[in-house]
């Protein structure tokens, strides 16, 4: 009944995400990366990358890739249908009382509260695909004794990091351009052997 | 029926066509939706996008839905909602087929390796453009520290932190009234 686990498991992150696709990571890496185990961390950092490369959402995205994975076809196909479900729902529920809805005091205020856990969940976002990169590890063992952070973080990848972030955040570079010139660099750095 | 078939081309096209999810798409809906087709007004379709925003769901999901509701009623929905999903749905199933064939490559490994880390700053930024909008004051600041710690320290599950987040904007509220009537 592998179909019917991949529609809930998808249904749940449907209902859920709130603020779109970043937002949405660190429930979707839960469910299907530590309580499934679906896939591993870093296949889906990597499905994060090839859905910013292709059209769509990343919730939709990671949904098929996901379900395929799982169960072929039909794996994706019950994935997907999952994650799009609870929006149909809502939205039919939704649209007879509309316009009231958004400027109801108190749907204003729950969304005071939640947006800034939104801002929250999409650093953490960070530190989770950062974990499969410029981290050697979890960034909870900072607080263990053993932490050496020469050897917990990754010179290379942060160097890459801190060049991306700034063509992304001053000169507003395109996602796809970025990811392209840094699939590059990569190629460059690590297969070429010019680090170790 | 040719309306739906219409409605399910034009999402089917928006969701082939638009890189980068929800919010790229707006613009396009607007100009098939309000411009070509006249369907639905211009102030109509804002206050669309803002209520798709604030619904759970993927927002390209919501909006494409919420849409086809309001032009060809439940049927419509339906349509604009596998319209605008199926193009993703596609090239994913390709790609998780094809991929996995070559993920093990050291070329494909080395790409990636790099890729990762570009990862990480574009939701580092998405992350401080969302921060700027939704962090207006100190108790906002502190929601979002106490989510991130809550998260990633003591992996506390996302929907529990979007439910405590709701709370703690009633009781802000809450207080906020409470304290303007006491000054009364």
């Amino acid at each position: 009944m592998i179909y019917i686990k991949l529609l809930l498991t998808f249904f749940k992150i449907g209902l859920f995400s709130f603020g779109g696709g970043y937002a949405m990571i660190p429930m979707i890496e839960r469910e299907i990366v530590e309580a499934n185990g679906w896939i591993d961390s870093k296949e889906f950092v990597d499905i994060i990358a090839i859905s910013e490369m292709t059209p769509g959402p990343i919730a939709v995205n990671s949904a098929t890739y996901v379900g395929y994975k799982a169960a072929g076809l039909f794996g994706g196909l019950f994935a997907t249908v999952g994650v799009i479900l609870p929006s149909l729902i809502l939205i039919l529920i939704i649209s007879h009382f509309f316009f009231k809805f958004k400027e109801h005091p108190k749907v204003k205020s729950i969304f005071n509260g939640i947006r800034p856990v939104i801002a929250g969940l999409i650093f953490g976002a960070a530190v989770f695909v950062a974990e499969t990169s410029i981290f050697n590890g979890e960034l909870s063992s900072l607080l263990s004794s053993k932490f050496n952070p020469l050897q917990y973080i990754n010179w290379t990848s942060l160097l890459i990091f801190g060049a991306t972030f700034f063509c992304l955040w001053k000169y507003k570079w395109h996602p796809i351009l970025v990811i392209a010139l840094s699939g590059t660099v990569g190629v460059i750095l690590f297969y070429l052997g010019l680090v170790n | 029926m040719k309306k739906l078939l219409k409605l399910f081309w034009i999402f089917f096209k928006i969701g082939a066509f638009t890189f980068g999810g929800g919010y790229a798409m707006i613009p396009l809906i607007e100009r098939e939706m309000v411009e070509k087709q006249k369907w639905i007004s211009g102030d109509e379709i804002i206050d669309m996008f803002a209520v798709a925003e604030s619904v759970p769901g993927a927002i390209a999901i919501n909006t494409s839905t919420f849409i086809g509701y309001k032009v060809a009623g439940f049927w419509g929905a339906i349509v604009a909602m596998f319209g605008v999903a199926l193009p993703s749905f596609l090239i994913i199933t390709i790609i998780a087929a094809v991929f996995s064939q070559f993920q093990d490559l050291p070329l494909v490994k080395a790409a990636f390796e790099g890729i990762r880390a570009a990862v990480v700053a574009l939701i580092t930024v998405s992350g401080i453009k969302i921060a700027k909008s939704a962090i207006k004051n100190k108790i906002a600041m502190l929601i979002t520290l106490v989510a991130f710690v809550l998260l990633v320290f003591v992996d506390v599950h996302a929907i529990v932190l979007i439910i405590l987040g709701a709370i703690a904007g009633l009781l802000m509220s809450w207080h906020a009234a409470k304290a303007g009537r006491e000054s009364v």
